[in-house]
C-alpha cells in the first residue's frame, strides 16, 4: 500500500485569457481519502484537477503537498484521463511500461510491475493487444493499470468513466472503489455523475457555475466497501447534490447554447 | 401491409447502399497493362506506328537485354542509385531534424517557417545551374540538388506530423514525468511517423525527377544522362529502355516504402 499525500489548495484563481474559470478556491484534500469534484459544465473542475496535478499553472494561489509518499512511489501526482490517452502504437503492456522506462527500476523489476498491475486490473490476457483492439472499458483499465504501475501517492481522475456505456461504468466503478481502497492513494475524482460521486466520495466538493467557487463540501463517512446502491443516506446526499447543482447546471447549459449561438 | 392512403404493398425492402467503395482487382490491373503493351506492339508490327519515333515493347526489351549483357546498364544504374541514395538520405535527415524543431519549439517555428515558405515554392530544377557554379559539375551539385529538393517536403511533412500528434498524449507523458528525450522518441516521433512516411512517397519521386534533371544537365554516367544521350541520337529503343529502368527504380522504391509502412505502422 502506498502512503497518501495531502493536498492544500490555497486561494487558487484561474482565468483563460479574459475568461475567469476558478475563483477563491481554498480546499484541503486529506491523505488517503477520495475527494470528488462535482459542478455544472464549465465550472472549472478539470482545470482545478489540472492545477492539482501541475498541468495547469494557476493565475493566482498555489497548491501544497504535505505528508510522505511511499518509498516505491515513482510519480506522486498521477492522472487517469477521460480519453484514456493510450499510445496506439504500443501494446497494452507497452503502454503500461512506458511510464516506468525513465525510472530507476531494472528491466526485470519493470516487467514484474507491469505483470502485477495487469493482473490487478484483469488485463493479463491482453498484454500483447493493441489499444484499438480493446473496448472503451478495457482501455480505461489500461489507463488505471498505467497509473497504478507508478505507485502513485495521489490519483487524479478526470471523468474516467464518462466515455463509457452505463453497464461498463457500473462494473468499473466497483473496481475503482476496490482498487482505491487497496492502494490507499489519495484520490481526486472529477465527475458529472452524482451516483459516482456518492459511490466513491468521502469528501464531495460542489463547485458553482463559472467562475467556479466552492458552494458546499459534503462528507460521507460510510466506508467505500460498505456502500450499497440502495443506501438511503447516499441517495439523500445525491438528492442534496442535485438540489445544489440543478439551477447552476441549467444556467450553464443555457450559457453554452448561447455561446454556440 | 398497407401504406397509409397508398396502394397495398407486398415486397422485400430493396438494398440501397451499394457502390462508392471501389475494390482493387489484381487481374484487371495486369490485364490492362498487358493489353496496352500488346496494342502498342500490334500497332508497331502492323506499321501503324513508326518504331523510329515510338519504338515497340519488343525492341525495348531487346535494347534492355543488350544493355544488361554488355554491362552498360550497371554503370549507369550504380551512378544514379548512389546519387539518389546519398541525396535523399542527406535531405531526409536534415529535413526530419528541422521539421522536428519547427514542430516542437516556438523559437524555431517563426524564423524557420519564414525561410521554408520562401524557398519551398522555387522549382529546384531552376537551381541546378547555380549549384553547378557553387559545387562544380561533378557529384556535389547533383547531390545538393537532390538533397535540397527532398529537404523542404520532408520539413513540411514532419512539422505537420508533429503538429498532428495529440497534445493529450504529450501531456500524459509529462504527467508521468517522462524526460523530454523520451517524449520526443516515444511519443512525438512515432506519432508523426504516418505523416513522415507519406512524405517519403513524395520525396522519393521528387528525388527521381531531380536526379534525371541533374544528370541531363551535366553527367556522363547515370540513367538521366543515358536517356538524354539516346534522345540526341534518335535512339528511341534505348531512350525508352532508360525510361523503363527509371520506372522500375520508382516501383522498387515504392515497394520498399510499402514494406517500411507495414512494419512501422502495423498498429493502425
Amino acid at each position: 500500500m502506498t502512503a497518501g499525500l495531502a493536498l492544500h489548495v490555497e486561494a487558487v484563481r484561474h482565468a483563460y485569457a479574459d475568461l475567469p474559470v476558478l475563483d477563491g478556491i481554498d480546499l484541503d484534500i486529506r491523505a488517503g481519502e477520495v475527494t470528488v469534484l462535482v459542478g455544472p459544465s464549465g465550472c472549472g473542475k478539470s482545470t482545478l484537477l489540472g492545477i492539482l496535478g501541475g498541468l495547469v499553472a494557476p493565475t493566482a494561489g498555489a497548491v501544497r503537498l504535505s505528508g510522505e509518499a511511499g518509498a516505491d512511489c515513482l510519480n506522486m501526482l498521477t492522472y487517469v484521463f477521460q480519453d484514456f490517452a493510450l499510445l496506439p502504437w504500443r501494446s497494452v503492456a507497452g503502454n503500461v511500461s512506458l511510464v516506468l522506462e525513465d525510472s530507476r527500476l531494472s528491466r526485470a523489476e519493470r516487467a514484474a510491475r507491469v505483470e502485477e498491475v495487469l493482473a490487478l486490473t484483469g488485463l493479463s490476457a491482453f498484454a500483447g493487444a493493441w489499444p484499438k483492439q480493446l473496448s472503451g472499458g478495457m482501455r480505461q483499465r489500461v489507463g488505471i493499470a498505467r497509473a497504478l504501475a507508478v505507485r502513485p501517492a495521489v490519483l487524479l481522475m478526470d471523468e474516467p468513466l464518462s466515455a463509457l456505456d452505463a453497464q461498463t461504468r457500473g462494473l468499473l466503478l466497483d473496481e475503482f472503489a476496490s482498487i482505491i481502497a487497496r492502494t490507499g492513494a489519495t484520490t481526486v475524482y472529477v465527475t458529472h455523475n452524482l451516483a459516482e460521486a456518492t459511490r466513491l466520495g468521502q469528501q464531495i466538493v460542489v463547485l458553482g457555475r463559472r467562475p467556479g467557487r466552492i458552494r458546499e463540501i459534503i462528507r460521507i463517512d460510510t466506508p467505500l466497501a460498505g456502500r450499497a446502491d440502495d443506501d438511503a443516506a447516499l441517495r439523500a446526499i445525491e438528492r442534496r447534490l442535485w438540489e445544489l447543482l440543478r439551477d447552476d447546471a441549467a444556467a450553464a447549459d443555457r450559457e453554452l447554447a448561447n455561446a454556440r449561438g | 401491409m398497407r401504406a397509409a392512403d397508398g396502394p397495398a404493398l407486398d415486397r422485400a425492402v430493396p438494398f440501397r447502399a451499394g457502390g462508392y467503395a471501389p475494390q482493387r482487382v489484381a487481374w484487371a490491373s495486369a490485364a490492362t497493362l498487358i493489353g496496352l503493351l500488346a496494342f502498342w506492339q500490334f500497332c508497331a508490327s502492323m506499321g501503324w506506328v513508326s518504331t523510329s519515333f515510338a519504338s515497340s515493347p519488343l525492341l525495348i526489351i531487346r535494347a534492355l537485354a543488350a544493355l544488361i549483357s554488355s554491362g552498360e546498364l550497371w554503370g549507369h544504374l550504380a551512378a544514379s542509385l548512389q546519387r539518389l541514395a546519398i541525396g535523399w538520405v542527406i535531405g531526409t535527415i536534415s529535413g526530419l531534424l528541422v521539421g522536428l524543431a519547427l514542430g516542437l519549439y516556438t523559437l524555431a517555428r517563426s524564423p524557420g517557417m519564414a525561410v521554408v515558405s520562401a524557398l519551398f515554392p522555387i522549382p529546384k530544377i531552376a537551381l541546378v545551374p547555380l549549384f553547378i557554379i557553387w559545387f562544380g559539375i561533378g557529384e556535389g551539385s547533383k547531390i545538393v540538388t537532390l538533397a535540397f529538393g527532398v529537404f523542404f517536403p520532408t520539413v513540411i511533412n514532419t512539422m505537420a506530423g508533429v503538429d498532428g500528434v495529440p497534445r493529450g498524449l504529450i501531456r500524459m507523458a509529462q504527467s508521468f514525468g517522462l524526460r523530454p528525450w523520451s517524449i520526443i522518441t516515444k511519443i512525438v516521433l512515432p506519432g508523426a511517423m504516418p505523416a513522415v512516411l507519406s512524405g517519403f512517397r513524395i520525396t522519393t519521386s521528387t528525388a527521381i525527377i531531380l536526379l534525371v534533371a541533374a544528370e541531363m544537365i551535366g553527367a556522363d554516367k547515370g540513367i538521366g544522362a543515358f536517356v538524354l544521350q539516346a534522345g540526341n541520337l534518335y535512339d528511341t529503343d534505348n531512350l525508352l529502355a532508360g525510361i523503363v529502368v527509371l520506372s522500375v527504380i520508382g516501383l522498387c522504391v515504392s515497394w520498399v516504402l510499402g514494406v517500411l509502412e507495414r512494419a512501422l505502422l502495423r498498429w493502425r
